[in-house]
């Protein structure tokens, strides 16, 4: 490969601590500005799932120092199931240590999975040997947290955004530099500086230069972990336009790992809320923004600071959870949240709850599901589990069979209100 | 403690400005900078990486190095001079009525020391006549009020076995051990959870109740700002660009850079048509900021001000449409028109249906 051998060129000087170019060479009009924008993304209802995540576990040994004995496990992904579909995005939000980078770095198969299966156009990547994974590891890929940890500082950003171009041998070695020319300047960065170190780069350019590996060959899916958090905010959102230009333009699914629920809002019309190594609440984004049921994802949503909040004065009441969250080595018995939860009861500690779908496209694993200040007093899934009130055993319920997890949304629902079942 | 005379603010900056001399020449980190803050009172410091905000704050706690940086103006904390002051006289005043808490509670903690020692050591310094026991007694106290569980126990534990809120929360103690009159919290709860950072700002909110102690609180989240702050200060390219009361800064920014702020981060309620506006460019270097405002290259909005005053000429820190208050940095003649028309139905589309607030 000829960029690697070669020298910066003169006009790659050290770096002033400035930008050494500017994306905007003259100042653009505000309205031009906006014409570049993208308002929140929209849901296709009808679209197929490219990624179709089914009872998904990752644990983790624990091994002793001397013996290498197994001693535990980290349960740090305990049966997710989901969808992401084609063209669309599925946020994926909670506390750090619930489990959402590793469900990010299952799907692009970083670990092999302890258990489940993720059906990718119909194969199943948990299963996969690294041989048959190869050719399908080109239509998923992956942008990272941290700009600055995940480029190589030694290799140019010609190397670095044609190396998955060489490795999958899509185009011939000498057309490599003018597809990485054009990858550039897909990103919005000159395609004049492929000789130039990541160094040079601040870092919302070099978020540029991950993305434009990632888009290298053309992904179906694409995970981006943190894609933003780790970015200046005026920075941030030239990422997500940049990343809401590309799924537009190249019909890509992505999976939006963060934990910034604003921006999960704007860039994802569906969205899961992790704790623990669960999913706790998936929904569409009005279902889950608007008229969340599950007492952490309402916790999550009033922890976060408005800025609207500045018009009326002083804080909001909000929800306060206390402690940490418990250890993944050791999670406690029925539902996990149930230790820092205000309105948990028995029930709680005896059984976890079903992943159950209230809406059509909304589904809550809790006890108790209800609006903000209107949870139910008695568990809505006692009859399903075929339990009394409180958790304990009751000879004379059936309870139900079809309580497991489905990727997707049923047709039919549990009607809250209607303690029915509901149709779409 | 020192008392407060007439009606000066506790903490009053009066053109600072602080240069660092580097190989590629000297930067100005902060150019002719002023702010005050009461007793009892939140200062909220917004910018971006490398606009001053943290350098104009440590400032005040003297803790750039006095061989190489080169620190102008005033800096009055409680009636007292702290630029020029001794080496002793600062260390009297630190950590004892000015406290700082950091970002980076992993870092800013010695991984060596018992969370317990580090808290005591900070009474001791500054409690000569105090007993080991006494200092341990007010540690395990501290710790209490700031809601780690078994203060007693956790004492003895050393840092990394405390978790990443719990850590912040041992920092905030430390930082309040000797009842500080000004605390400086320089991104807090960046590195937190959203559930944590609540717990964090509830905190520093009622512990700043129960001591009517000064805060500034420096930060990139304009969300937290709101939450928290009576007055804002914008900093950009080492100057403040927009100085006011909170709401009205938030709710009627004059100048662009706020515009630009306030547009670039997604509101969790607002309106699914509301868009994320970015600023273009980069942040400017300190070391050759540009000409006139230095906040033009980016700017969208500077062909709405005559011929090129705006790349020529630095607008003066003024008071702007809405009152004495309420100072920015800024050529335009009408922003707040300008903001109404063009930039809030882009943001906040739900606002302009629903008729202006």
């Amino acid at each position: 490969m000829t960029t690697d051998a070669e020298l910066p060129g003169p006009e790659a000087e050290a770096p002033t601590g400035a930008a050494p170019f500017q994306q905007y060479d003259e100042p653009v009009a505000f309205q031009d500005l906006v014409g570049q924008t993208h308002a929140a993304a929209e849901l296709n209802p009808d679209a197929e799932a490219v990624l179709s995540v089914d009872n998904l576990r990752m644990y983790f040994p624990i091994k002793t120092a001397l013996m290498r004995r197994t001693v535990g496990h980290v349960q740090a992904v305990d049966g997710v199931s989901f969808e992401v579909p084609k063209g669309g995005s599925l946020g994926l939000v909670g506390e750090s240590g619930c489990g959402k980078s590793t469900t990010g770095q299952l799907i692009t198969r970083l670990y092999k999975p302890t258990g489940g299966s993720m059906l990718f156009e119909g194969a199943d990547l948990a299963t996969m040997s690294e041989g048959t994974l190869k050719p399908l590891r080109r239509e998923i890929q992956m942008i990272f947290q941290d700009p600055y940890s995940s480029l190589n500082p030694r290799h140019t950003v010609g190397a670095i955004v044609g190396a998955p171009l060489r490795i999958h041998n899509v185009v011939p070695k000498n057309k490599v530099l003018s597809r990485v020319q054009e990858l550039l300047e897909v990103v919005g960065l000159n395609p004049e500086h492929y000789n130039r170190y990541p160094n040079e780069f601040s870092g919302g350019q070099r978020q540029r230069i991950g993305i434009a590996r990632a888009l290298a060959l053309q992904p179906k899916l694409m995970v981006a972990d943190e894609p933003v958090s780790a970015l200046d905010v005026s920075i941030q959102a030239q990422v997500i336009n940049l990343l809401q230009d590309l799924q537009k333009e190249f019909g890509i699914a992505f999976l939006f790992i963060a934990h910034d629920l604003a921006v999960v809002r704007h860039f994802c019309p569906e969205v899961a809320v992790m704790y623990l190594g669960k999913i706790v609440e998936i929904g569409d984004r009005a279902s889950i923004y608007s008229n969340a049921h599950h007492p952490y994802t309402q916790a999550l949503l009033s922890a976060v600071p408005d800025i609207k909040q500045a018009a009326t004065g002083g804080r909001r009441e909000r929800i306060r959870l206390t402690g940490d969250v418990p250890s993944p080595i050791d999670p406690p018995s029925g539902c996990r949240f149930r230790t820092r939860c205000p309105i948990a009861q028995e029930i709680c500690t005896r059984h976890e709850p079903p992943l159950l779908q209230i809406g059509k496209r909304h589904k809550v694993a809790c006890h108790f599901p209800g609006r903000l200040g209107a949870h139910p007093r008695e568990p809505i899934t006692a009859r399903l589990l075929g339990v009394d009130t409180t958790g304990a055993p009751d000879p004379g319920a059936s309870p139900a069979t079809d309580l497991r997890q489905q990727p997707g949304y049923a047709d039919t629902w549990f009607d809250l209100d209607a303690k029915s079942i509901g149709r779409a | 403690m020192t008392s407060v005379e007439g009606n000066e603010p506790y903490l009053k900056v009066t053109d600072l400005t602080v240069r660092f001399p580097t190989a590629d020449g000297l930067v100005q980190a902060v150019t002719d900078l002023s702010y005050g803050v009461d007793l009892g009172k939140t200062l909220g410091i917004v910018g971006e990486s490398g606009s001053g905000k943290s350098v104009s704050s440590m400032a005040v706690l003297g803790l750039h190095d006095r061989r190489s940086a080169q620190i102008d103006g005033s800096i009055v904390v409680g009636g007292t001079e702290v630029v020029g002051l001794s080496e002793d006289k600062m260390r009297s005043l630190r950590g004892n009525s000015v406290a700082m808490i950091f970002q980076d509670a992993l870092a800013a903690l010695h991984p060596f020391y018992k969370i317990g020692k580090q808290l005591s050591e900070a009474y001791l310094v500054h409690h000569k006549g105090a007993t080991k026991r006494e200092a341990r007694a007010r540690a395990i106290e501290m710790l209490d009020r700031v809601g780690i569980p078994q203060p007693d126990r956790r004492v003895d534990n050393y840092p990394h076995q405390f978790s990443g809120g719990m850590r912040q929360r041992a920092m905030i103690a430390m930082g309040l051990i000797n009842n500080p009159s000004l605390l400086i919290a320089d991104e807090p709860t960046t590195a937190l959870d959203v559930t944590v950072q609540a717990q964090i700002l509830d905190l520093l909110q009622d512990l700043q109740r129960e001591f009517n102690s000064a805060v500034i609180i420096i930060t990139h989240d304009l969300g937290v700002v709101a939450e928290m702050a009576d007055d804002v200060l914008v900093m950009y390219g080492g100057r403040a660009v927009e100085y006011g009361p909170c709401k009205d800064i938030l709710t009627h920014p004059e100048m662009p850079y706020t515009w630009g702020l306030l547009s670039s981060v997604p509101d969790v309620s607002a309106d699914t048509n509301a868009r994320m506006i970015p600023i273009p460019g980069n942040p400017p270097s300190l070391l050759a900021p540009p000409t006139g405002c230095a906040f033009h290259p980016r700017c969208v909005h500077a062909s709405k001000v005559q011929g090129d005053l705006c790349r020529t000429t630095l607008p003066e820190l003024l008071p702007g449409v809405r009152g004495e208050n309420h100072l920015k940095r800024c050529h335009l003649a009408n922003p707040d028109a300008i903001y109404e028309a063009e930039v809030l139905p882009e943001i906040a589309p739900e606002i302009m249906e629903g008729g202006l607030r």
